[in-house]
């Protein structure tokens, strides 16, 4: 734990920023929070919307237990407390996207209380600080519909689709200081939700967005006055807000202003927050329990349930990595950053065996595997080449039939043909050999070739080996074993 | 209780309905008296008294995760008073 | 049979299947007497294709040797607080007018698929607000009980109180109601009819337009004791669609009818004689336990010491649920919309509300906001609920003493229209026997008792424990066997 240096530098001095996020999740699930409407992402608008959602007259809600389930497990995967007993509450206010006239929340008894979430202030650096930053609490609670303001020249449009789609609300203490301790914490929170499935994680799509409530101080002193900007859907954004907002609201107060708590937008076009009016007077929200809905109690064979369909976390797979498989920090953070990345990790471990070290997999993994995605602007899940068929490569290099060079030849081919290793291998020849009567005969021939240079050599310039090997690899077209062209020219050369 | 027209029409607004000057200072003691009487419950103690909260011993039963209802798009829209290519419509609204 | 609209449910139903007349008859008679019955205003919408196509069904089954359903050939009154499938419901309110649902309420379904038939839908207070219904945007309902030599439109009483009126004037043999502190009650005791509100979450409360949810159940109102648990047997059953419905099964309450009281107990709530109480309602009272006690039950004086500030508590509890349930008439998705030139959003919401709904509904949606709004919360809101505890604690303790308690329903016999309408606290006041019940989600019977000095129905009220409603039947039945209630109104509509 170490404190962020990080300041903002104002014209009478440095300013300390204090960051809470609210992040709110959409649940992985079928059906809604408390209809048994659809909820997958850009259907028609309106087609996934029940009399429920619409909040017709006398309609009531049922809960859904899997986004019950699913919060409980994120909660568990921040080692935070579940609650047994918790309850949902009403916030109330008007708004075209609210159909009921009030959003079924929880504000007095969240489902899951205090965690925490661990992040790497330097992924590259394998001796980074880490920060825990507080949870406060995740409660449950419904999405709100969609206006649209662009259709018509003096209507909005109302799609219902996503009222009532179950969110989590996952609420930080205001324990980071930096954009990048906020960024850290927003990829390691989505990180841990890909992990346990219980959100997707989609920012573009919102299925993950962020409330960045941002303050500033003289370092030590008390706490200022927050604004919350609102509804920010990416890790990056979420970090240009901080910095601008953090610099605006040491600029107003510079310049004798006073910061008004008030919520903000983001425009992600311009970098800016600005001021948002349509909300202002919808602070008296008149919270009180849902009379509609029992209080929600949870026994111990569900919390069991829900604790043993937890999956290996990053942080205890990240160790595992280290300590078991050997890799270096660097390699087992990369490797568990995404859980997409994991598993792929994983079943290629599984589909090498004991053939290939785990070392090789991961190196081959990460540098020439991502090397290809990248250039090919794919995601791990998209990849062109399957476990299987990395683990098929893998072996043709462990055991000698491939040099490190040709086995990035051979992936190439892969890559652009889709065929296997032993295939390629097979059909162009490109077997690595360590037959030393063809080596010796190559070799005898480079050194009759350059008959000056074994004198030089052997006069003392041992630098000239490298040159030998060089000639002797060329001469066999890439395709000798090095261990065996080096034992066989130190033998050949004296 | 003593209820004055400007919190009448403070209520009012939280409440989304239009009142005029002359309704609030009409409604004013109208709602003090009803609030006076109403305020006599603190006078009961209720020191360790946990709120009622379901009124019937009963628990919340959860449902399944399984799609049963929506994509009846025609009777959610079918009493709107404004509506336009699957919309419901209203006023536009400047965000 | 000179009369059919003279039956009640169970004499119907045992015709209909007996073959002594047909179920199109009996619809024909009821439906006559709806359209003859305009002055009572006791009819929203009629809905004679309904009564006539279960009618038909019901005849149908009886020439084609099927067994009848359990409501065959009975034409029913449905209160406009149920959202009936493609039948206007409006909850006797401006905002949903013209407003036609496209679902049914379980409460009704369940009906139907007992072999029902409706007659229309019943007028009521506004968003069942009222105790006298004069809060109807659609008109009173005028009960058909004059006082003598006088013309003046009595209260049907309320919410219910189109059920009550159309009930005692022989419109429908039965009909639902809705009582959320009184309002299946008190309407049965100023017409001189039965009603039952069952156990909190007996009845689904799925597509019934919510007043306040912890508190609104569905019952039935009826002529008699054995009508009512036909019809409540009928209403009642778990609904997986409702989070507060009770998943038990349904008991054969007819069935177990049985006016004998030897064994049981029957509690007296000091605390219920109020200041003031009519000499009448007082001596109706002591006639009520004298038949308790005439039917083999034994008179226990029990106390319920939070009584008196069960009206307060339900005046913060009941409010404050229905400011927040009655946000959703908003003019955007259904139901009438204001928009007034050039307004926004907001403006739209306000315009329409305020237009929209009634003096009474807007006084209680005030006074909810009013005590859940920052700063009052915990001084109004928590603070009713601890009550709301107190008062559940205060009966949980009587039944350690008896099985059920017997007090008068209402604290008057029915006033006149306007009588009352000036002082809301007034109205409020006349739920004062109806609302601790209410707030303890037990079950709660009026019976009709016998009549004031002018004639006027006067009801008694047997509370029980949850899920005791053949308790309360059977000590509903004692009463009415003995109190052997013939008063009828004079028709003069």
């Amino acid at each position: 734990m170490t404190e962020s240096t990080y300041r903002i530098r104002g014209a009478t001095g440095d300013w300390e920023v204090v960051i809470g996020l609210e992040v709110h999740a959409q649940v992985t699930s079928n059906a809604k929070l408390f209809s048994g409407a659809a909820t997958a992402f850009g259907a028609e608008p309106n087609t996934q919307v029940s009399l429920v959602d619409a909040a017709m007259p006398g309609m009531l809600p049922t809960p859904n237990r899997e986004c019950i389930r699913q919060a409980v497990r994120t909660g568990m995967a921040i080692d935070a407390v579940i609650n047994k007993w918790s309850r949902f509450d009403r916030k109330n206010y008007f708004y075209a996207d609210l159909p009921q006239g009030y959003q079924i929340s929880q504000l007095y008894h969240p489902l899951v209380g205090e965690g925490s979430v661990t992040v790497v202030l330097d992924e590259k650096d394998p001796n980074s600080p880490t920060k825990t930053i507080g949870v406060e609490r995740i409660h449950v609670e419904q999405d709100a519909g969609k206006l649209m303001h662009d259709q018509h020249p003096t209507r909005s449009y109302v799609d219902l689709n996503r009222s009532g789609v179950a969110l989590m609300e996952i609420v930080s203490r205001p324990d980071m200081n930096s954009p990048a301790e906020a960024g850290a914490y927003l990829s390691k929170l989505r990180s841990i939700l890909r992990y346990v499935g219980s959100c997707d994680g989609n920012m573009d799509q919102g299925s993950m967005r962020a409330d960045v409530n941002v303050s500033v101080r003289r370092p030590g002193e008390e706490l200022g006055t927050r604004t919350e900007t609102k509804n920010v859907n990416s890790v990056r954004f979420v970090m240009a807000a901080i910095e601008y907002e953090a610099n605006r609201q040491v600029a107003v107060i510079e310049d004798g202003g006073r910061i008004v708590q008030e919520t903000r937008l983001f425009d992600p076009d311009k970098g800016v927050t600005r001021s948002m009016r349509s909300k202002e007077d919808a602070h008296d929200y008149r919270y009180f329990p849902d009379p509609d809905l029992l209080p929600l109690e949870l026994d111990d064979a569900f919390l069991d349930e829900c604790r043993a369909s937890l999956p290996e976390l990053p942080d205890a797979k990240r160790q595992r990595y280290e300590g078991e498989l050997g890799l270096s920090a660097y390699n087992a953070a990369v490797l568990t950053a995404e859980v997409e990345t994991a598993r792929w990790f994983e079943a290629l471990l599984a589909e090498c065996g004991s053939d290939v070290p785990a070392k090789s997999a991961a190196n081959w993994l990460i540098s020439d595997l991502y090397g290809a995605l990248n250039r090919l602007g794919k995601g791990i899940a998209d990849s062109p080449v399957s476990p299987a068929q990395g683990a098929e490569l893998l072996r043709l290099v462990a055991d000698g039939t491939l040099s490190g060079t040709l086995s990035k030849q051979v992936f190439e081919i892969m890559l652009e043909t889709g065929q296997g290793a032993n295939a390629i291998v097979e059909e162009r020849g490109l077997k690595q050999t360590s037959d030393t009567g063809a080596i010796e005969a190559v070799i005898a021939e480079v050194m009759e070739k350059n008959a000056d240079k074994v004198a030089d050599y052997r006069g003392g310039k041992d630098k000239l080996f490298g040159f030998f090997v060089g000639q002797t690899m060329k001469a066999m077209g890439g395709k000798a074993n090095p261990g065996v062209v080096n034992d066989l020219l130190k033998k050949a050369l004296g | 209780m003593s209820v004055e027209p400007a919190t009448v029409k403070r209520v009012a607004g939280l409440a989304r309905i239009a009142i005029t000057d002359a309704e609030a200072e009409k409604l004013a003691p109208e709602l003090g008296n009803i609030l006076g009487w109403i305020e006599q419950l603190g006078e009961v103690d209720t020191q360790g008294v946990e709120p009622m909260t379901a009124v019937i011993p009963n628990h919340l039963r959860l449902r399944d995760d399984v799609v049963t209802d929506g994509d009846v798009r025609d009777r959610v829209l079918a009493n709107a008073p404004q509506g336009e290519h699957g919309f419901f419509t209203v006023p536009k609204v400047i965000e | 049979m000179s009369n059919l609209t003279d039956l009640g449910v169970a004499a119907i139903r045992d015709g209909v299947r007996g073959g002594e007349f047909s179920a199109r008859d009996v619809a024909d008679a009821f439906i006559d007497a709806v359209a003859a019955a305009k002055p009572l205003n006791a009819f929203l919408v009629e809905t004679p294709y309904h009564a006539r196509a279960a009618a038909k069904v019901a005849d149908d089954a009886r020439a084609a040797g099927e067994a009848l359903k359990p409501l065959a050939g009975v034409p029913i009154g449905m209160k406009d607080l149920f959202c009936t499938q493609g039948v206007e419901t409006t909850a006797a309110s401006g905002i949903l007018k013209g407003f036609v649902p496209q679902y049914e309420s379980t409460v009704s379904g369940n009906l139907w698929n007992a072999g029902a038939g409706m007659l229309g839908k019943l007028n009521l207070d506004q968003f069942a607000m009222g105790s006298s219904n004069e809060t109807s945007a659609f008109g009173n309902v005028v009960s058909p009980w004059r006082r003598p030599n006088d013309t003046a439109p009595l209260a049907p009483g309320g919410s219910s109180g189109g059920s009550s009126a159309a009930i005692a004037a022989r419109l429908c043999p039965a009909a639902t109601g809705t009582d959320t502190g009184g309002s299946i009650r008190q309407p049965a005791a100023f017409v001189g009819i039965t009603g039952i509100k069952p156990t909190y979450g007996r009845c689904s409360r799925y597509g019934v337009v919510a007043f306040a949810s912890s508190l609104d159940q569905a019952g039935p109102m009826a002529r008699d004791v054995r009508d009512c648990a036909i019809m409540l047997e009928a209403m009642a059953g778990f609904d997986p669609k409702d989070a507060t419905s009770l998943d038990l099964p349904v008991p054969a309450w007819e069935a177990g009818l049985n006016a004998d009281l030897r064994g049981k107990r029957v509690g007296i709530p000091k605390e219920y004689r109020v200041d003031n109480m009519p000499s009448e309602i007082e001596a109706l009272w002591q006639q009520g336990i004298d038949w308790m006690r005439d039917a083999g039950a034994e008179i226990v004086e029990v106390s319920l010491p939070h009584t008196r500030y069960a009206l307060p508590a339900y005046y913060i509890i009941a409010p404050a649920e229905a400011s927040s349930n009655l946000a959703r008439y908003d003019g955007v998705r259904f139901g009438q919309r204001v928009l007034p030139d050039g307004a926004g959003l907001q403006d739209m919401y306000a315009a329409t509300r305020a237009a929209g709904f009634g003096d009474e509904v807007k006084r209680r949606i005030m006074i909810g906001t009013y005590v859940l709004s920052a700063g009052f919360y915990d001084a109004y809101y928590t603070q009713a609920q601890k009550v709301r505890t107190l008062i559940a604690r205060d009966f949980e303790a009587a039944w350690e003493q008896c099985d059920v308690l017997l007090t008068p329903t209402a604290p008057s016999a029915a006033f006149a229209l306007g009588e009352k309408s000036a002082d809301p606290i007034a109205m409020y006041l006349n739920d004062v026997f109806t609302v601790p019940s209410s707030l303890a989600g037990l079950p709660a019977m009026s019976v009709p008792g016998g009549v004031d000095k002018d004639g006027l129905p006067l009801g008694l009220q047997i509370i029980g424990k949850p899920l005791d409603e053949q308790g309360v039947l059977n000590a509903g039945l004692a009463i009415e066997q003995r109190a052997g209630f013939v008063a009828r109104a004079d028709k003069w509509w």
